[in-house]
């Protein structure tokens, strides 16, 4: 019997890839399960939960002070911004104000975490498409800054610094003029990079029209942050629904035309100089004053008046044995964390302990939408497509 | 923010209670009436709450309505935020709304990956937090906080093994019942 050529039934599968978990270019622990056609992605399925280390439940066993360096670890790269949506969650909850100049300084630290994260997001997406240079420069502004991070509060990275009721520790004598000449000179140090990159032939040729997103589709998308502004929709939370201080602050917000992956690197660069200027504005306006709530029920008396008074030593007992006792109620705070926006869900049932704690990680939202964005696109672009949005598993799988 | 269109809401969608708790609006729908009430809320032109920020679970073990899935939604012509919850049981399937909103379906799988909720109608219910071969529920409040199973790595078999867990000390924790 001939078999006749036409007559074979011919099956085509799609070539299925593993993009896996330890992967130079993976941003973390990523594992994509890539079916090709050649070399164009046809779909691209992410198998997260690499780094989930059991945060949210492990919160609940713990007190409210005790579950506030968890939140530092979600996104390693920008930690005061999950320290601060907490403390507004549980300030929230407390209904307790805090005096201006932790406000103020919160606001500070929040912009300088803001500028350590889109040092590292574009420092990193671009050696991730190749250009390496960029990456080192970034990464030394980021010493000079955690420089200021120990400072403040004694470790460069995980500062368990801003808290319910306050912030833990007073600016120690200095800072501030340490922090006029780092900002004289970032501009600078901002157009070397730039330079390096924005009118390159080839990081334009790599990024523009990749990952294209409307804004009706950001929106469908859940987005938030610097991908719905790529797409042209001017949402910022520190302007839509302000907090601290952002209300009385001059800035603006860069929002992007195309939302190609090219308009998102450009709006990244621009808020680092918004950034910028934030801090200059905050550094002229910061007063003097207490740094935490008088509000004992949140935050223990000082040792003078433990040792003095017979109130602030039963206070400083209870915080320490058994910590914050918040009323029943929930809450869902959000702000405007570097990477979108970062929201707690707390609920609080009368103990000390929260009864729950969803963490809403922009970055999970953004993974989702990994295989709409990559269709049609090349091996080449998903990590270009990664990088644009800006992943950190600690947050995603948390 | 304060939630302006109250009367709206009252007369199109089927809620069993509204709770304003600071200047944030709650409405707890039954979880029938689920798929509805979201679609109005994301279509009315006075409602427009277009955009799902996040969907929870919540595990309450002593009511008879045990979990509570909370809908976090975002209106950015108007500006404001509302949450909708819902509260099923253990078997009761959760209509799943990716009809109405995409980016609905990880967070769903997240809630029956952790919760052990069914979504019903979801193209791709898969686990997506816990480990490949993981049994069990861990964010219920009956699953113990160090779980069931240790994973270890069996040199002479050349592969991890999963055991029994064997903890040398409990866990404490600290509940101060007397209040002094």
């Amino acid at each position: 019997m001939i078999l006749k050529k036409k007559e074979l039934n011919r099956e085509f599968k799609n070539f299925t890839i593993n993009f896996g978990p330890q992967h130079p270019a993976a941003h973390g622990v990523l594992r994509l399960i890539l079916e090709l056609d050649g070399e164009i992605i046809e779909r691209a399925d992410p198998h997260i939960g690499l780094l989930h280390r059991g945060t949210e439940k492990l919160i609940e066993h713990k007190t409210y002070l005790q579950a506030l360096p968890y939140f530092d670890r979600l996104d390693y790269v920008s930690m005061m911004a999950q320290e601060h949506t907490y403390s507004l969650a549980v300030e929230k909850l407390a209904g307790v104000k805090i005096p201006r100049r932790a406000q103020v300084i919160r606001v500070l630290f929040a912009e300088i975490t803001r500028i350590l994260n889109h040092l590292l997001a574009v420092g990193c997406h671009a050696m991730d498409v190749g250009a390496m240079t960029p990456f080192l420069w970034a990464f030394e502004e980021r010493e000079k800054l955690m420089e200021f991070y120990e400072r403040v509060s004694g470790a460069r990275m995980h500062a368990a610094y801003i808290r319910p009721g306050g912030v833990s520790m007073d600016l120690p004598l200095g800072l501030l003029d340490d922090l006029y000449i780092f900002a004289d000179q970032f501009n600078y140090r901002l157009d070397e990079i730039e330079e390096m990159l924005t009118n390159n032939r080839i990081w334009k040729e790599r990024l523009i029209d990749i990952g294209i997103v409307s804004s009706k589709k950001a929106i469908d998308w859940g987005f938030s942050g610097v991908m719905l502004r790529g797409s042209g929709l001017p949402w910022d939370l520190r302007k839509t629904q302000s907090y601290e201080i952002y209300s009385e602050l001059d800035f603006s917000i860069p929002v992007g035309s195309g939302g190609d992956c090219y308009d998102r690197y450009l709006v990244r660069v621009e808020e680092m100089r918004q950034s910028l200027r934030i801090i200059q504005q905050v550094i002229a306006i910061i007063p003097e004053g207490p740094i935490k709530t008088s509000n004992y029920k949140l935050n223990p008396p000082s040792r003078t008046e433990m040792k003095t008074s017979m109130e602030a030593m039963i206070h400083h007992f209870k915080f320490y044995t058994e910590g914050i006792v918040l009323p029943a109620g929930e809450t869902y705070t959000a702000t405007e964390a570097p990477k979108g926006e970062f929201g707690v869900y707390l609920v609080s049932n009368n103990t000390e302990k929260p009864y729950r704690c969803k963490i809403k990680a922009p970055g999970f939202g953004h993974l989702q939408a990994l295989n709409e964005m990559s269709k049609g696109h090349m091996i080449a672009d998903v990590v270009t497509i990664i990088g644009t949005q800006d992943i950190v598993f600690g947050e995603v799988d948390r | 923010m304060k939630f302006k269109k109250f009367k709206d809401v009252k007369n199109f969608i089927p809620f069993l209670v509204y709770q304003e708790y600071k200047d944030e609006s709650i409405i707890v729908v039954s979880y029938d009436k689920l798929l509805f009430s979201l679609k109005c809320l994301k279509s009315h032109i006075g409602l427009q709450y277009n955009l799902l920020s996040c969907i929870s679970g919540v595990d309450f073990l002593s009511n008879k309505y045990r979990f509570s899935v909370v809908y976090d939604l975002l209106s950015l012509t108007y500006n404001s935020r509302i949450r909708v919850k819902a509260f099923v049981n253990e078997i009761t399937p959760v209509p799943s709304i990716i009809n109405i909103f995409i980016n609905a379906d990880w967070w769903e799988r997240e809630i029956w990956d952790l919760y052990g909720i069914y979504f019903d109608k979801h193209p791709d219910l898969r686990r997506i937090l816990t480990d490949y071969g993981f049994e069990g529920h861990p964010m219920r409040k009956d699953f113990p906080l160090s779980g069931f199973v240790e994973l270890r790595y069996d040199n002479i078999k050349r592969r991890i093994v999963v055991e029994p867990i064997e903890l040398a000390q409990e866990f404490r924790s600290f509940t101060l019942e007397t209040p002094w």
